[in-house]
């Protein structure tokens, strides 16, 4: 049988300020590494979740996002008759779109930031069923009115209801506000595709993209196969829930590596704190260590015993710095969305798989900061030991 | 029956020939045992004597496997114990041999049951069969109303007692006690004392004892003195 473990806590508990200093520096560690991928997380989920798997998004071949592409109109009644698409009452679901950027005042500081501004079909709201308005009413076809994103409405001035904004060289009546779930769509302006087409004096034969409602998930392959081999199109066809995890994979990828980066450098110190209160809590116990080895338990017992000891402090501290960073879940932040060049916001998302991530790292750290004070213990000669005082 | 001349019989609990031990210190040997022969039987009690550095403890330590003589043999019940490797000395020594501290060497976060238990941990006994020894173990240092105090509750005596009860739960072979009473005081030094002949004689156990103390030395049956390494003589102590 193994060294009890009542020994390892008791002796935790007798020298409480080095565990404790060990601890929190695990538990820092985590709570950085944690919050970084919960930055990412939420971010990536945010985009992601800006898409539907039943709907496809239409660009043309080659570009990398909606402000780079364009769809001709009559390209638009092509794809309207493709197989696949969505049938309502007003014909087929599908909403083209053009995308601009404009600046508006934020709230917070008073400075500018851009902000997407989406001119969609009026069954825009058919074709993305996320997306739902919780205040006024949809804009009226034709006219100079908008409804904006929740986030757009509290972060940035002047979007209450019933105002007036300028933007584009044309003057625009907040009429509505929309709840797209969290998505990216709540960090964006939307209005009528033609009106915002000739305010910004774009050409009005040609969009930025399409966004189709598909009969079901399934009906892309068919719908996609009928558009890429029409000789009269050049477009590309994504899940729209593909299109979105794509453009969040940069800036994903960029949170994560720095979050990676910061996690290992804190990590490293935090596996020194360790080591540290291990090497002391081993040096401290060096004639007990060696008193219970003449008693006849093995070196593998004592390696045991002080790597239990180390995940015991990494396991504290790894739970704590999980529990540090809780209250962060489900807080909106914002940043640039390279993709479009406009103000994204996004919440922190920590997930069940993140808090057992962060514990793991801590463990991981627990092992790395105790198995080497745990090898010197066991390899202490015994008969030097015992005469320690 | 202890003798050191060499010439014991086959039956001897202990026997060590020609036990050599010398350790390296700078460019310097030192030379603490030098060819010592050595035969105690089951039941003696015997104290080992002589100036600090004569390999006193050097001697203890090689007779409980917790350090490899440079030269020579020791036997104990029948093993072979110089050639064994690292793990299974370890285990020998769980088994054979029960360990008495001059800094009685508790464990400081475990009561005095926890500490006496630790041994039988490394048996295959129930949890109720360790508890039981244990407290068979406390009673007969008479120490049952104090199992759940830890070390620094107790005096020093106390905690030698418990040691004691430590190193006698799982029943070793031999119990080998390094100076014993050298951290108590006369009254409970003799305490500790009257509790060692009290487990040869009522208990049958033998014991291997360093001490400074003549006091002490003079309640072992046989008192041998350890100059320069060598085992010089054999002095029987008459029973009073």
């Amino acid at each position: 049988m193994a060294i009890p473990l009542t020994y390892n806590l008791r002796s935790l508990r007798v020298r409480w300020t080095s565990t404790v200093v060990a601890v929190l520096g695990i538990a820092g560690t985590v709570g950085v590494f944690v919050a970084m991928l919960s930055l990412a997380k939420g971010f990536k989920a945010t985009l992601v979740s800006s898409g539907s798997p039943r709907n496809a998004i239409v660009r043309r071949a080659g570009s990398t996002a909606e402000m780079e592409s364009a769809v001709a109109v009559d390209h638009v009644k092509i794809i309207e008759d493709a197989p696949g698409v969505e049938r309502a009452g007003s014909g087929p679901l599908v909403s083209p779109e053009t995308v601009v950027i404009a600046a508006f005042p934020l709230k917070a500081t008073g400075t500018d930031a851009n902000v997407q501004v989406r001119g969609v079909s009026p069954k825009v709201l058919n074709v993305r069923d996320n997306v739902r308005i919780v205040s006024g009413r949809m804009f009226q076809p034709g006219l100079n009115e908008l409804v904006v994103g929740r986030y757009v409405a509290r972060t940035y001035s002047g979007f209450e209801l019933g105002n007036s904004v300028k933007f584009g060289g044309g003057t625009w009546t907040v009429v509505g506000v929309f709840d797209a779930g969290g998505s990216a769509f709540d960090s964006e302006v939307w209005g009528d595709a033609q009106v915002v087409k000739d305010v910004y004096k774009r050409p009005a034969n040609v969009f930025s993209s399409v966004t189709v409602r598909l009969t079901s998930p399934d009906a892309l392959t068919g719908f996609k196969d009928a558009l890429t081999s029409d000789p009269r199109l050049t477009v590309q066809v994504d899940r729209e829930i593909e299109y979105y995890d794509k453009q969040s994979r940069a800036l994903t990828q960029l949170i994560l590596v720095l979050g990676t980066m910061v996690g290992l450098v804190m990590g490293i110190g935090a596996v020194f704190g360790a080591l540290n209160t291990m090497y002391s809590a081993v040096a401290e116990r060096n004639r007990e260590i060696a008193t219970m080895r003449a008693l006849g338990f093995g070196a593998a017992s004592v390696v045991s015993s002080f790597v239990f000891e180390g995940l015991c402090i990494a396991f504290v501290g790894g739970v704590l710095g999980c529990l540090a960073i809780l209250p962060l879940n489900g807080l909106t932040t914002g940043t640039m969305n390279w993709q479009t060049f406009s103000h994204l916001a996004f919440a922190f998302r920590v997930t069940p798989a993140l808090l057992a991530g962060g514990v793991i790292f801590a463990l991981l750290m627990g092992i790395v900061g105790g198995v080497p004070p745990a090898v010197r213990a066991a390899r202490a000669r015994v008969a030097v030991a015992l005469r320690e005082m | 029956m202890v003798r050191v001349d060499g010439r014991g019989g086959g039956n001897s609990l202990v026997r060590v020939r020609g036990l050599d031990k010398k350790y390296q210190r700078g460019s310097e040997e030192i030379h603490v045992l030098q060819g010592l022969n050595l035969d105690v039987d089951a039941g003696d009690f015997v104290a080992f004597m002589g100036p600090s550095g004569s390999g006193k403890t050097t001697l203890l330590n090689l007779l409980g496997g917790l350090d490899l003589p440079s030269a020579g043999s020791i036997t104990v019940a029948g093993d072979e114990i110089t050639h064994m490797s690292a793990g299974k000395l370890t285990a020998w020594r769980a088994r054979h041999v029960g360990f008495i501290f001059q800094m009685y060497n508790l464990i400081p976060v475990l009561t005095a049951f926890q500490n006496v238990e630790l041994p039988l941990l490394l048996t295959k006994l129930s949890k109720a069969e360790r508890s039981q020894h244990v407290e068979t173990a406390l009673q007969v240092v008479g120490l049952a109303d104090r199992m759940h105090h830890f070390p620094r509750q107790l005096s020093g005596g106390q905690e030698q007692r418990v040691g004691i009860a430590r190193a006698i739960v799982a029943d070793p072979t031999f119990l080998l006690c390094d100076e014993p009473t050298g951290d108590l005081d006369r009254k409970s030094a003799d305490e500790i004392m009257d509790l060692l002949g009290r487990l040869v004689r009522e208990h049958g156990k033998t014991v291997l004892l360093v001490t400074h103390d003549p006091v002490a030395a003079e309640r072992a049956s046989v008192v041998l003195h350890l100059n320069k390494g060598v085992l010089e003589e054999a002095r029987k102590v008459e029973a009073s």
